[in-house]
Formats: structure tokens, sequence, C-alpha cells
């Protein structure tokens, strides 16, 4: 058997430009980014009137349908494509553009709501998402289900006309929290069932008679995230999302959109590492860095190449299955490492709050060190990786 | 923007994993391993003969100069495959630069010479002369007192009737010369991995056998570096992969304290973490292969970055998959030194990862101010 019958035809494939039709959108998505963007930083989003700047932000990205470029035209996107969305994504990190305080709406909730809503639970939900009009902060962890998300003891009873459910228990390390309108997430709703079974995924709006919010100040002092209680919350049967105890699949799909593509773009470490190679340049280039800072770009290119792959499985009809572990791990540990390595650089400038490029690093540094643990503990994504990619037994 | 294989590119790795699976099973290198030099002389031949029959020596070249005609796109899953049977052939080398580097240099006689024995597939072509260090390519060959060169560690010798040599004078810069085997004298050297033909090779300086010199010879040593870079990258990613794989197979097999090893978190972790860096090297090494087949402006810099991945992982899939099997890993009898031999021999090899770094470093793109 020669090789060559088979292999002769060989033609087309592999293509890692991006077409005229691609680089007309980078174009016009830069062209509004520039003329657009704040030119100075807002006020942090954990504050009130930075929440309220961000939230504004939201409003002028959606009034040119440039918040959610992937979503479907009637819920206020383009219907766009992943890449697309990448394209978008490079531009808006690299026009300094704000955080998107709607982040966990868009980009987690959405995807899910896009698979197992309603028609009437897309109509009602995405637009305000798109706009901004309503934030979405998460109810996943309890103070004592954390990696052990199956843990959850947070409950929903039927209500005495059959037409809804009365939720109690405690949700904690909510991001958005503190100032969200909504909140998605799981309670259980088969008090027999054990672990993964039984549980129910909720929409809850925050002003709800019996829900008490309690803030909780980070590491920097700001509270970005809270403690979410519930007392009876009147939850409507409309505002369950999938069916009633399938909460668990319902909930992993949005894990996986969160380890995956859609939470963390490949643009915001590829513009962090350019930066750090700035740095790096005005710093003389150290050759006591240069490995780290060497390093450190290289993981960030690398992820954005595996975005592309990835891109390109979803583009031919695959899904994101156990290799989003691998994802999770590797920005977050990138994201460490790029600041790490930028801190290093400013040696004894590294502790200065004050404005301008240091306090930006040290900003940047403190939430880093938050992405080895939310969205699943990077262990608990090693036991997946090790289970579900190399096959090993669970323990 | 399509970062995927074709259907075809898909079935040529699967032929050449079959083809692999029958020529070069584990029980096969340990054979050559083991076996009397003249012995391994016989085995590489034997092995080399089938692997040219399927075409492999001139996938690169163009179909009319008796090639196959493919691409590196095409060639990265081969090599990749070839890693993970840890291939003792010089098929990098051969098929992988001293193939599309006389290619492009027909019609030149010298170059026609060469490429027709490669393709006619009767040895392979060795290669030696270049080095990889943080300033670019560089030569290890001297001149010996009696006037020849000497070029330490080249590749494939024993084996090969061409030998595809480079040399660099400060003053007059490059030469490529291709030499008659049997015009030279050569030293095996002893390497920790024993089926890795290395040795050093004194030849004559003539013009007959000179291929290229100067400029276009320092452009072809450029090139030849990147796609040494780029190709043993795909080993190292075929390496890296094959010794996770024993690694977690022997983790579900091996009980201790009543449960397979693989179900405690610290294996687990181990082998995850040499999974993770697994997984981003593969695109980089693939894009190093686009770059190439395509004439990107940034090949260096992305063959230089997919050598710095996949020396890294091959190194950390190396360590993790001997802890993982314990002392048994550490016996001659396991056949998992025969794939860290070749990784740590192929991660050091035409440049390390801290080389590669610093060179992508040098190429990296600086931040440009916002376009109005």
């Amino acid at each position: 058997m020669a090789l060559c019958p088979t292999v002769c035809q060989i033609r087309g494939g592999m293509d890692l430009t991006f077409d005229a039709a691609h680089e007309a959108f980078r174009t016009e998505a830069r062209t509004w980014l520039s003329a657009h963007v704040p030119t100075d930083p807002l006020p942090s989003l954990d504050t009130a009137t930075g929440f309220e700047a961000h939230r504004a932000w939201e409003a002028t990205l959606f009034a040119d349908r440039w918040s959610v470029v992937s979503w479907p035209t009637e819920f206020g996107g383009r219907n766009l494509g992943i890449m697309e969305w990448l394209i978008f994504e490079e531009e808006y990190y690299r026009a300094h553009a704000p955080t998107r305080v709607s982040q966990n709406g868009i980009f987690l909730l959405a995807p899910t709501l896009l698979e197992y809503g309603t028609p009437a639970q897309k109509e009602r939900f995405l637009p305000p998402m798109a706009a901004g009009e309503e934030i979405w902060c998460q109810g996943w962890s309890e103070p004592d289900a954390g990696s052990d998300l199956a843990g959850i003891r947070s409950r929903a009873v039927r209500n005495g006309n059959g037409d809804g459910w009365l939720l109690t228990g405690q949700k904690t390390w909510a991001s958005r929290g503190a100032f969200a309108e909504w909140c998605f997430g799981i309670f259980r709703t088969d008090l027999g069932a054990e672990r993964h079974r039984g549980l129910t995924y909720f929409l809850i709006k925050m002003d709800s008679p019996g829900i008490t919010v309690r803030p909780i100040p980070q590491i920097d002092g700001e509270t970005g995230f809270a403690e979410i209680f519930f007392d009876e919350v009147a939850v409507p049967d409309t505002q369950v999302l999938g069916d009633v105890g399938a909460g668990w699949s319902v909930a992993m799909s949005t894990a996986g959109s969160e380890r995956g593509l859609s939470l963390r773009s490949p643009a915001r470490y590829t513009e962090a590492a350019a930066r750090l190679i700035d740095l790096f340049d005005q710093c003389g280039g150290p050759a006591m860095s240069a490995d780290a800072v060497a390093r450190a770009y290289i993981d960030a290119e690398a992820y954005k190449l595996h975005t592309y792959w990835t891109a390109t499985k979803v583009a031919h009809g695959h899904t994101v299955g156990p290799e989003a572990s691998c994802n999770k791990i590797f920005w977050s540990e990138t994201d460490v490492a790029i600041h790490q390595t930028a801190l290093t650089l400013l040696g004894t400038e590294a502790e200065l709050l004050d404005a301008g490029t240091p306090g930006a690093w040290l900003d940047g540094y403190l939430f880093a060190l938050a992405g080895p643990i939310y969205a699943g503990t990077n262990e608990i994504q090693r036991n997946v990786v090790a289970e579900r990619l190399l096959g090993l037994p669970r323990g | 923007m399509d970062f995927s294989f074709s259907d075809e590119q898909t079935e040529l790795r699967q032929a050449v994993r079959q083809t692999l699976g029958r020529e070069c099973p584990t029980a096969a290198l340990r054979e050559f391993y083991e076996a009397t030099p003249d012995r391994r002389v016989t085995l590489a031949a034997q092995r080399w003969g089938t692997l040219s029959a399927l075409g492999a020596p001139g996938l690169l070249v163009p179909e009319v100069a008796d090639g196959l005609g493919l691409s590196d796109v095409d060639l990265v899953g081969v090599f990749e495959e070839a890693g993970w049977s840890a291939l003792p052939e010089p098929l990098l080398e051969t098929a992988g630069l001293a193939a599309p580097m006389l290619a492009a240099l027909l019609p030149a006689p010298s170059a026609a010479r060469a490429l027709g024995a490669l393709v006619s597939g009767n040895a392979p072509v060795a290669v030696g002369g270049i080095d990889v260090g943080v300033g670019g390519p560089s030569s290890p060959t001297t001149v010996t007192a009696d006037g020849m060169l000497r070029t330490a560690r080249v590749v494939g010798a024993r084996d090969a009737t061409v030998y595809l040599l480079a040399c660099r004078d400060p003053d007059s810069g490059w030469q490529l010369h291709a030499v008659p085997a049997h015009a030279c004298t050569v030293h095996a050297t002893a390497t920790l991995d024993a089926a890795r033909d290395l040795s050093t090779v004194h030849w004559p300086l003539s013009s007959d056998t000179l291929l290229a010199y100067g400029v276009a010879a320092e452009a072809s040593v450029s090139l030849m570096a990147d796609r040494a870079a780029a190709g043993s990258a795909a080993f190292l990613v075929g390496l890296a992969d094959r010794m996770i794989t024993l690694a977690a197979d022997y983790a579900k097999e091996r009980q201790q304290f009543g449960q397979p090893i693989g179900s405690f978190q610290a294996v687990k972790h181990l082998l995850a973490n040499a999974r993770v860096k697994l997984e981003f090297a593969r695109p980089a090494t693939y894009r190093a292969a686009w770059s190439l087949a395509t004439a990107q402006p940034t090949v260096s810099h992305d063959a230089s970055m997919a050598k710095a991945m996949a020396s890294d992982a091959a190194d950390l899939a190396a360590r993790v998959a001997l802890q993982v099997h314990g002392a048994i890993g550490y016996t001659w009898e396991c056949d998992l030194h025969f794939f860290m031999k070749r990784a740590w021999a192929l991660s050091s090899s035409w440049g390390d990862a801290a080389t590669h770094r610093q060179l992508v470093l040098a190429q990296a793109q600086r931040p440009s101010p916002l376009a109005p």
C-alpha cells in the first residue's frame, strides 16, 4: 500500500487567515470602538456608581448592536458566528473597553437560555439582558457546596396554589450579587434525592420578598460578590429553566460555557501579554525576567490558537467536551503568570496603589488570583481532565 | 479561518499509524535497542525500505521530482505518529529537512542527484552542521588540522548515502553541501537513546558537493532551522501523547491500597497537568506547520513557539510518566524509557525550550498605537 493513492488529492483544509468578510467586520468593530470607548476608565463596577456607569456602557453597546453579536437578531444580536465573536472580543480588549458588567448573564446564562429556554422565556429575558437593563448574578455556591456543587441544600417546595415554588436557603460568592436585578441558580426540588439528582434551575428576581442580600467585601475591600439569603421566596413556574429535576444537566451546560469558550476570550490575555512585553521593554529587558515574559506571551498566544482550534470544531458541529477543563486551568494560570511577571518587573513599585500602570497590574493580579478558584477550582478541573479525558477511575 | 485537517489528511495520519504499528511496535524498539551494531543496520534498512515504498521520504517533494507533492500541513500528522512510535530512523531529517531543501534548489545538478537518491528510497539522508541558539542558527562545523571539516552530532549518518552538511565561515558566510557518504569518515557517538543515530563526520570541502552558498545558503539554513523546530515539535507532541497514554493505562491497572492508583487525586493531577500542556502544544505545532506550508512572514516565530511548547510538554510528560510508573518505570524492562529518551534528545535538539522562548520574545509583535 503506497500512501500516494490515498493522499495525492490532499487540498484545502487548514487556513489560518481571516477572509474579507471577517476583516471587514473587524474594521467595523475597531472603528466603532475607537469612537465610543470612554477615554477615562470607568469607576470600579463593584461600587454603586461604577455599576451604573458600566450599565450605561452596556446600553451604548446595545444601541449599535455590539453587546451580543453572536445572538439571534430578534434578541438584540447580529446572528453572527463564533469567529466574529472572537474578532469582536479581540478588538474590544485592544480598545481597552470597560469590563462587561453583564457578563454573568450574556456569557453564562444566555447560552443555557438559548438551549433550554421556552420561547416566552427567551423573549422575556434575553433582550433586557442584551441591553444591560437587567444584570444577572449567579446563585450556585453555598456555604457547604463550593467545589462539591452537588451538595446543594437550598431548597424549593411547591406553593399552595400549585403554580410556583417557594425558595429557601443561602447562596454565596455571587459575583455582581450586591447590585444585580436577577439571579440564576439551582435549588433542590426533590428533598429525598441525593447529590446531583432532584435539582432544578430557577430564574429569580432579586427584589422578590424574602430575599436578603449581604455584600461581602473582597480581598481589595470592594463588594464584588455577595451572600443571598432566601426565605420562602415565591418564584412562578414560568421562571424554571429546563425541566423540574433536570437542574444539574442544565447547569452543567452553563459550566461548559464558563470553562470553555464564552467566559474568557483569548484577547484578554494576548492584550495583557502585549502590555507585559511593553513593560519589559520599558524596564530595559532585564535578563532575569526574560524567560517568564516569553512564557507568559507564548501561553497567551497558545490560548488564542487553541480557541481558534476549538471554534473550528464548534463550527464543524462538534460540542466542547471535557477539554473545557483544560481551558479553564490554562487561562486562569496564564492570567496569574502574566500579572505575577509584571509585578516582578515593577519590583518595589508593585505594591503601590496609585492610579497608573503599577496600580493596574496589581488590580489585575488580584483579579487573576480568583481565576483558579471560581468556575470550579482548578483542582476539580484536573479531576475532570484525568477522569474524562484520560479515563482514570473516580476516586 | 479554518483550523482543521481535511479528511484526507486524517486518513494519511491513520495510514501512518497503522504502518508504524506494524513496523515499529515497542517489541521492535526493544529488538533495535538490544541489537548489535550490524544488526541495527539491517533492521533500519528493512524499516526504511517499507517507509520508502509508501513514499514517506518524498512527501514534501514535488510530483515532477517523483515525490508526493504534499505540504507541511499534511506532514505534521505523519511526524506526530512517528513520535508516537519513537521511530528510530531519521524521517524528520530526510523527509522534513533534506527533501524540501533539496527540492527548493532544483534544478541544480548536485541537488537533483541527492534528491534522486532520497526519493529512490534506498537510504535516508543525514543532516548536520546547524545549531540553533538565541542568536539564531550557527554552525558547529570546524576545520581540522588535516584540512578536513569536522561536524559533530550529524543525525542519520550510519545508514545514509548522502550527507547534507552545513558550515559557516565568518567571512564568506554559510555553505551547504551534499556529500557522498563514501567521501566521509564517520565516528558514531554513543547517546542515551540507543535508537538515535548520531555521529561525528569528517568531510572534505569541495566545490563538487556545493549546493548553495552566501545569501541563498543562509536563507536555506534559516528555513531548515524553522522546519527542524516545527518538525521536532510534532515528534515531541506524539511522544508526549504516547507517554501520557502509557502512564494513564498503567495507572488504571496498578493496584495499591486496594484500588487503582489512577483513582488517587495526587496521581490524577500529575497526569492532568501533563495533559493540559499537551493540549496547548498541539495547536501551536499545527500553526507552525501551516505557516511553513504557506510561507508566512511569522514562520520563525511560529516554529519557535511550537518547539518551546512541545519541548516543555514532552519533558513534563516524561517526568510525570516515570513518576506514575514508579520503580517499574525505572527499569529497562518497561517500554517507557524508549519514549523518554527520545523526548529528552529531541527536546534539547534544534534549540531547547528556553532558547526558543527567547527567539519568540525577540520576534513578538510589540503593541502598536490604536488605529484612528
